[in-house]
């Protein structure tokens, strides 16, 4: 999906604006919008393009949370604010791997070996190892094309107990169907926070689920929600345990609700903005608005109605 | 323009006012084009003269003054303007007056407003506006949305009459957009927008205004459905297709 973000909302000028009434061919114009690919392009300036790519695209890959295959079948890294080394290098903590990125093309053009100051010290890559494990099965059974990544991205080179440190657990699933006109997105951000002094895990996450679906039309949705949630400090192995069941449990119930509001729609929601039906359950009586009219005047005069 | 018009048909709906304003920068010399084919969401102006609000569009605007169907007097004021004829000025007093009745019936608050004009071809073209703010601080009846805006814009072209008959050809045009906040589904937000077309020959024994209400009130009946069940459909189909409901999940464990 190439989105161009140039511009700057700046308003109108009067003068762009025609000074005659516009006549209703424009009706005509519309009716010829179908999906073709671009023939042409809206800037025909390659070098103001790129600079504009090279400033857009890392922003949407990142908030995306885009995943990349890495070369030689090591799977996939997340491109993220939390797996990120420098702007176009990425860790995947599972594989020790930092991956050379290309925004722009939404490649991962080569790998390398993490080193040292880059990797969390043993004792915190005991529990996150542990707690990936327990998220990758987790996700493995929930989302049929679901990726998932542990980053500690406070305390990494703790090497005790004594200190708190903090992991971000990525959840995140795409589904590009561009030539069915439909695209969605599911990314979950869970921030476990490790508090040596109160022995507490305390949970943070924040879900948010978009699908764009443009055939004849274009209709988007845009659903997110924040969670809190806490368990006990642990090993390495009941803390995963205990995770990974607190975000299964809030994601679950997460898309039930999404089902329930859904299914609230043609009936309650909707119907704030537009009834399906008149009060009376009949369509309007057009021929008989004379009628209409003056029962309005009528309720006026008697002060009636809203 | 055409690489302008598919980008802004898969904008996300919310920023189509972005994207239209960055185009314009963009394509300078397509702003007029650009501008007359895309829609935004209505504004609206308040006539004070008539103590009413109604709503702008490029069919009741002659340079940067909008003309009011209350008092069909430009704001601000405007030398030289163009007015309909009196004759259909008389019609498009009657289609304002009810199709703020058929406003009231189906929308239970909002605003509408009606505007007409000669064409070219001995017929005549009208355009029936409606906006409506469905928050619970807006007109929302029952309180359930955060955010609710309706936005519908039907454009009739009205052929000549031909042995009492005539042509209507409607371009609906419907944008929405609506938001929920509650404890268990967090923040729920569908925005779209869809556009269909309608043509008929109807006879013009009971008045032009009852053919255009009633093509209008199909259609429009028709489009709210499309985005209930279609559009939105397909985005809950979406999420469940990027994670499935428990249940679907348990069955597929005996295959792993």
């Amino acid at each position: 999906r190439r989105r161009i973000t140039g511009g700057d909302g700046t308003k109108l000028r009067p003068e762009e604006r025609n000074r005659k009434v516009v006549s209703p061919q424009r009706s005509r114009w519309r009716n010829q919008l179908r999906c073709q690919r671009f023939k042409g392009a809206v800037l025909s300036d390659e070098e103001v393009y790129n600079e504009a790519a090279m400033e857009a695209f890392p922003v949407y890959n990142k908030s995306h949370m885009i995943c990349l295959e890495m070369p030689s079948r090591a799977g996939d890294v997340i491109v993220s604010s939390y797996s990120e080394i420098a702007e176009n290098e990425y860790i995947d903590p599972r594989t020790a791997q930092v991956a050379i990125v290309d925004h722009v093309k939404q490649i991962c053009t080569k790998v390398r070996p993490a080193n040292d100051e880059e990797l969390p010290s043993l004792y915190i890559e005991e529990y996150r190892n542990a707690l990936d494990a327990e998220i990758q099965r987790y996700v493995s059974e929930s989302y049929p094309k679901g990726i998932s990544a542990v980053n500690c991205v406070k305390g990494k080179d703790t090497e005790g107990p004594g200190s708190d440190f903090e992991f971000v657990v990525i959840i995140t699933a795409m589904r590009l169907s561009p030539q069915n006109f439909c695209n969605g997105s599911w990314r979950s951000v869970w921030n476990i926070d490790f508090q040596d002094e109160s022995q507490v895990l305390d949970i943070k996450g924040k879900l948010q689920v978009g699908a764009h679906y443009f055939e004849e039309g274009n209709v988007e949705l845009d659903a997110k929600k924040d969670f809190q949630d806490s368990t006990i400090f642990q090993s390495a192995d009941d803390c995963a345990i205990a995770i990974a069941n607190i975000i299964r449990h809030h994601e679950t119930e997460y898309l039930a609700a999404l089902e329930v509001a859904y299914s609230k729609l043609p009936d309650n929601t909707f119907k704030d903005l537009r009834r399906k039906l008149p009060v009376t359950r009949t369509l309007f009586p057009w021929q008989n608005t004379l009628q209409f009219s003056l029962t309005r005047e009528v309720e006026k005069e008697l002060g009636l109605g809203k | 323009m055409e690489a302008a018009l598919g980008l802004l048909r898969r904008m996300p709906p919310k920023q189509s006012e972005t994207a239209l304003s960055a185009l314009l920068s963009l394509i300078p010399q397509h702003s007029s084009d650009l501008l007359s084919q895309v829609d935004l969401p209505l504004q609206v102006l308040r006539d004070i003269e008539s103590g009413k609000d109604f709503i702008l569009c490029e069919y009741n605007r002659d340079a940067d003054s909008y003309r009011s169907p209350w008092s069909n007097k430009y704001l601000p004021p405007l030398e030289d303007a163009l007015y309909p004829s009196s004759e259909l000025r008389k019609l498009e007093v009657e289609a304002n007056d009810i199709f703020a009745i058929y406003r009231d019936q189906y929308y239970e608050g909002g605003i509408s407003s009606v505007y007409m004009w000669e064409d070219d071809n001995e017929g005549f073209v009208a355009c029936f506006l409606i906006k409506k703010d469905g928050s619970k601080s807006g007109h929302g009846r029952r309180g359930c949305l955060e955010e609710g805006a309706w936005d519908a814009i039907h454009v009739i072209q009205v052929g000549p009459e031909e042995e009492g008959m005539a042509h209507y050809c409607l371009t609906s045009t419907i944008m929405l957009s609506l938001a929920t906040d509650d404890e268990s589904s967090g923040k729920f937000g569908l925005s779209g927008s869809i556009r269909r077309q309608m043509k008929m020959d109807l006879a013009v024994a009971e008045g032009h205004l009852c053919n255009m209400g009633r093509m209008i009130e199909e259609l429009e009946g028709k489009l709210r459905n499309s985005l209930d069940q279609v559009y939105f459909g397909k985005t809950r189909e979406m999420v469940c297709t990027l994670r499935p409901p428990a249940e679907i999940v348990q069955m597929r464990l005996p295959d792993t």
